[in-house]
């Protein structure tokens, strides 16, 4: 029992933390290797409004979160649109990034730090004590998940988004901005990056070396379920989320990590589309 | 405002028309103009360590070299194979440990364990990519870059050669002009030789590859035999430093399946001038030290690092060598439109 439920926390940690990723590669095909870092800058950011400047932890968590996405949207306004397109230099460029911000977050915070769990209780289900923080996740990630889905079927931006990923000519032909909705979707991501951070990292200490970790995972699931989809993204979560808790139950934790580069590794050499995408199809993406 | 436009215009040097074909013998300035820029190379990599000022710097030189050979070795497969390998550090990785294991369990000294590891490891890397060359773009790239990550974790795990500490204690070379030569002359030696291979019939073959596949396909080649091919003569280039990565510090270990052996040459790449082969060479020499010169700063020189790195993608992405190579064979002026 207690793996089953373990195993769901974990998937939708897995999920929570990839969907931006896929989500940014599923409108605007770019590949953000910067994901990681604006995950723990987001950290960080509430770590220093909550410590330093002694806003309210509501108010703090809110704030990095709105700037996480302004840097996602300035990053691409200001450097991913030059390079849109060029396979290579997009991988290297938001890479390149992703790594100054992170190292440049080492530099800054050298020490342990951490933000406070939302409510720092323990409650016993079937049998399973679990702290109530990783409950949150799973509300947090219903919420985010449910929140995606509505705004991408129901609101005009949101169908902008999904018309440019389904086909970018014809749907620049009718006049969507595919600039404007890159920009979108990257400040989307990135803010659903943060919303990640803020929900996942009062588990733990907040380190750079998560975000290495962090940009793993998330690319692992969307390779897992297929780059850009969005069923496969939530497959793909389960499928690591679980692998990961048999293989530390069954094999021993240190195997957690092989577990998430092998499933890349076989899954691209098997499927390269992943196991729910449909490579070079007008499929729906996001 | 309108009458005064002007725009520049760019001509080639009547000599670099001349040079072009046999004509090229027909006097010594035309000689001098193709001879010079391959003499100063060559010659200035010969010269470099006789005029550092210290040890530290000799040693320097030698970290330069590797991250010199697998920047060759990128812009081998990016610009003329068509495949983005960021995999650096497993050709690191593989070529050290099969030299250090060589080394240590069978005794055998450096001067047979750098072509053991070198073919062998070459071998290895090809094989393990091989399931991977129908792969293309992002898809490539993202497995290269897991392949290292996984092999740390599997030594890590398994504890096999010697775990997290690696394998220390093994042979080094007999001194610092070794270390130096070695590797500037298996620089020189690669460069050139890849500079031929891109023109000879493989070379078309693969440039043919990487424009459209399909067609060479259609041509009734195999192309993973040629992707093959072209995986095992960079994964040789790789596996030769990382070879000579453990046999200059004498020890190895994980920390060779590193991020930096996949990042470093992508900067010297970037910032040398993609496509030139040399650029990257040039770019080597120029990060490298650079990093040393930084090295007080701590971890903020990676930042500075990826900063150049984006401000060249960004702002100058035709490299250094590129520009350089512009303004030595053509000449510009301002004329009014």
């Amino acid at each position: 029992m207690s793996t089953l439920i373990y195993g769901i926390v974990n998937s939708l940690i897995f999920l929570l933390i990839a969907v931006g990723f896929t989500l940014v590669y599923g409108v605007s095909r770019l590949p953000n290797f910067a994901h990681g870092a604006l995950y723990i800058l987001t950290g960080f950011m509430t770590w220093v409004f909550l410590n330093t400047l002694g806003l309210p932890y509501a108010l703090s968590i809110v704030l990095s979160i709105i700037i996480t996405a302004l840097v996602g949207a300035v990053i691409y306004r200001f450097i991913f649109i030059r390079v849109r397109g060029m396979e290579a230099s997009e991988i290297i460029a938001s890479f390149a990034i992703g790594l100054a911000i992170m190292e440049g977050l080492r530099r800054g915070f050298a020490g342990q730090f951490a933000i406070p769990e939302f409510i720092d209780e323990m409650v016993v289900i079937f049998g399973v004590p679990i702290h109530m923080q990783r409950l949150i996740i799973i509300g947090v990630a219903l919420v985010v998940v449910a929140f995606l889905w509505i705004f991408t079927h129901y609101t005009k931006i949101g169908l902008a988004l999904r018309a440019i990923a389904q086909h970018e000519r014809a749907a620049m032909m009718l006049g969507i901005d595919s600039d404007l909705t890159a920009i979108v979707s990257l400040a989307l991501g990135s803010a659903v990056a943060g919303v990640a951070a803020v929900a996942i990292l009062p588990l733990g200490l907040i380190t750079v070396d998560t975000g290495y970790n962090v940009l793993t995972y998330a690319i692992a699931v969307s390779i897992v379920g297929g780059l850009g989809s969005w069923t496969g993204a939530v497959i793909g979560a389960f499928v690591l989320g679980f692998g990961q808790i048999l293989t530390a139950r069954f094999i021993g934790p240190q195997w957690q990590m092989v577990v998430v580069f092998g499933a890349i590794i076989v899954v691209l050499l098997v499927r390269p589309s992943g196991l729910f995408g449909k490579q070079k199809e007008l499929e729906e993406r996001v | 405002m309108e009458s005064t436009a002007r725009r520049k215009e760019r001509l080639d040097r009547g000599i670099k028309v001349r040079t072009s074909g046999i004509y090229s013998v027909s006097s010594l300035r035309e000689i001098a103009y193709l001879v010079v820029p391959r003499a100063v190379l060559i010659l200035g990599l010969l010269i470099l360590p006789l005029v550092l000022p210290n040890r530290y710097w000799q040693r320097v030189i030698c970290r330069t070299g590797v991250i010199a050979l697998l920047a060759l070795g990128f812009d081998f497969l990016a610009d003329y194979v068509g495949i983005i390998s960021l995999g650096g550090a497993l050709f690191i990785g593989v070529g050290g440990y099969v030299a250090g294991v060589s080394n240590a369990w069978l005794g055998l000294p450096p001067a047979l364990t750098i072509p053991i590891a070198t073919l062998v490891g070459a071998v290895i890397c090809t094989l393990l990519l091989l399931p991977c060359l129908p792969l293309r773009g992002i898809y490539f790239a993202i497995i290269t870059l897991m392949y290292p990550l996984v092999l740390h974790r599997i030594i890590e795990a398994l504890h096999i050669f010697g775990g997290t500490e690696g394998i220390s204690g093994l042979a080094t070379f007999p001194n610092i002009w070794v270390d130096q030569y070695l590797v500037i002359v298996v620089i020189l030696v690669a460069l050139f030789g890849l500079r031929r291979l891109v023109n000879e019939d493989i070379g078309l073959v693969l440039h043919g590859i990487k424009d459209n596949d399909q067609a060479v396909r259609a041509s009734g080649m195999n192309i993973t035999w040629y992707k093959a091919r072209a995986v095992f003569i960079t994964a040789a280039i790789g596996c030769f430093a990382g070879a000579y990565l453990t046999h200059l510090y004498g020890l190895v270990g994980i920390s060779m399946f590193s991020l930096d052996f996949s990042i470093l040459p992508i900067a010297a790449f970037v910032v040398g001038g993609p496509g030139t082969l040399v650029g990257p060479v040039l770019g080597a020499f120029i990060l490298t030290p650079l990093t040393e010169v930084l090295r007080e700063i701590g971890t903020l020189r990676i930042v500075v690092y990826c900063l150049v790195l984006v401000a060249f993608i960004v702002f100058k992405p035709e490299g250094l060598m590129k520009y350089f190579q512009r303004k030595y064979h053509q000449f510009e002026r301002w004329i009014k439109v």
